[in-house]
């Protein structure tokens, strides 16, 4: 038997905005984010060039080397706009907030062993410099990149990285009791100790690059899946057999986080890679670069933290970053 | 129309995203919309599919959150963790 809703109904003029209309080829009910994102990008009658950098217009396609016909192609597959990304971090923290309450609570830190607490401090507490660079590197690809698509997610990307970068210096806070001494010690190894300086360089260096996607790519694709392998896969099941579980449990939001961030990286670089061959070779050539430079800036830190296992933590965080390069559709060997 | 198998939702924001998945899944069915509400009409067989609303919603979906959107539906329905299937047991 079939119950037939029937109602009287007065049907809307229009139902989302006209360009998105247009958009879309159709006047169907657009989502809040389809509305927030699409040909918001400013595009013509700019009267001024920037002084800083005259050879450009103020928003630019040409700032970076690989060409699209549409920016707006390059969506987020979580379709973060402000209302859903705040609610979906607020979610996210209000867990972590939890779980800092409950190790401060058990005093969990007491179950681990002092040589790994003294690697712990050289490891986790430092990396909140890490994110910072990273944070500065998406700053910068809002400022140059064209299309809201992007620019939209990337400026998430910042607030995510100083969010991240919080939690880790809590975890410093829970280590030294609240005194903060543990941040200015990590400030100190960022800068000083020799297993952090090759890091150190590489992430100064892609904060001066002049191609905005080179460094999306650099940043947002090497650097992360190669350090996150290392810190949150090698280095963390290690420091659950020396007594660390509750570190575990405190970064989980980090985890979360970049696993959440995976989907949105990975649609951006294939939609751009299969845009054309001469972009697919561009992006190829950049991961091949930074990958390189990436794996021999980590290598001090990971011998420093695993010793003899370091190889084999390396080639794992290896076989990440190939095993999502292939899904790009470009592969390293072509590149001969 | 006997026949006719049909799913009512709601116009909400999560809502939409389940119709859109659901008409691109079904090419025969017919999506009427009413206010506040959408019916979708489909001869014999309508399915609705985890993956395509995740598509469109652009998050994980437990297909069991489709009664959080749902207002009616006809047909005997047959529902895994995957696919959520209205159809006439004939």
């Amino acid at each position: 038997m079939t119950v037939d809703i029937k109602t009287t109904s007065v049907q809307p003029r229009r139902n989302t905005f006209a360009h998105i209309a247009r958009r879309l080829g159709s006047d169907k009910p657009a989502s809040r984010y389809e509305e927030a994102t699409y040909d918001m990008q400013p595009s013509a009658n700019f009267h001024y060039r920037p002084t800083w950098a005259p050879e450009f217009e103020i928003f630019d396609r040409s700032r970076t080397k690989v060409v699209m016909d549409d920016w707006d192609a390059l969506k987020d597959p979580r379709q973060y706009y402000y209302g859903a990304y705040t609610i979906a971090r607020a979610r996210m923290m209000e867990s972590t907030e939890k779980n800092f309450a409950f190790v401060d609570k058990r005093q969990a830190f007491n179950k681990i062993d002092a040589d790994w607490r003294a690697l712990l401090e050289l490891y986790i507490v430092p990396l909140r410099h890490f994110e910072w660079g990273a944070n500065m590197n998406n700053c910068n690809i809002t400022d140059l990149g064209y299309g809201a698509a992007i620019t939209q997610a990337t400026m998430y990307a910042t607030m995510d990285r100083l969010g991240n970068a919080q939690v880790l210096s809590r975890i410093g806070l829970l280590l030294d009791n609240q005194s903060g001494e543990s941040l200015t010690r990590a400030k100190a190894v960022w800068m000083e100790h020799l297993a952090w300086q090759p890091i150190r360089q590489m992430v100064e260096n892609s904060l001066v690059l002049d191609d905005w996607f080179e460094q999306f790519i650099a940043q947002n694709f090497v650097f992360d899946v190669l350090m996150y392998s290392l810190v949150f896969g090698a280095f963390d099941e290690e420091g659950q057999n020396r007594g660390a579980a509750a570190v575990s449990l405190l970064t989980e939001f980090l985890t979360d986080w970049h696993d959440e961030t995976t989907r949105w990286v990975d649609f951006v670089i294939t939609r751009v890679a299969k845009e054309s061959p001469a972009n697919a070779s561009k992006i190829r050539d950049w991961i091949v670069e930074w990958k390189a430079v990436a794996l021999t800036a980590l290598e001090p830190l990971a011998c420093e933290i695993l010793g003899e296992g370091s190889v084999a933590a390396l080639e794992i965080a290896e076989q990440k970053l190939d095993a999502r390069m292939a899904k790009f559709g470009i592969s390293e060997r072509e590149s001969v | 129309m006997a026949g006719n198998v049909s799913i009512t939702l709601q116009n909400t924001d999560e809502g939409r995203a389940i119709i859109e998945a659901i008409s691109s899944d079904n090419e025969a069915a017919t999506v009427n919309v009413y206010p506040s509400m959408t019916k979708i009409d489909c001869p014999n067989r309508l399915v609705v599919r985890r993956e395509s609303i995740e598509i469109n919603m652009g998050r994980a979906f437990d297909l069991q959150e489709l009664q959080l959107s749902l207002v009616s539906l006809a047909g005997n329905v047959d529902e895994d963790d995957d696919e959520f299937v209205l159809a006439w047991n004939r």
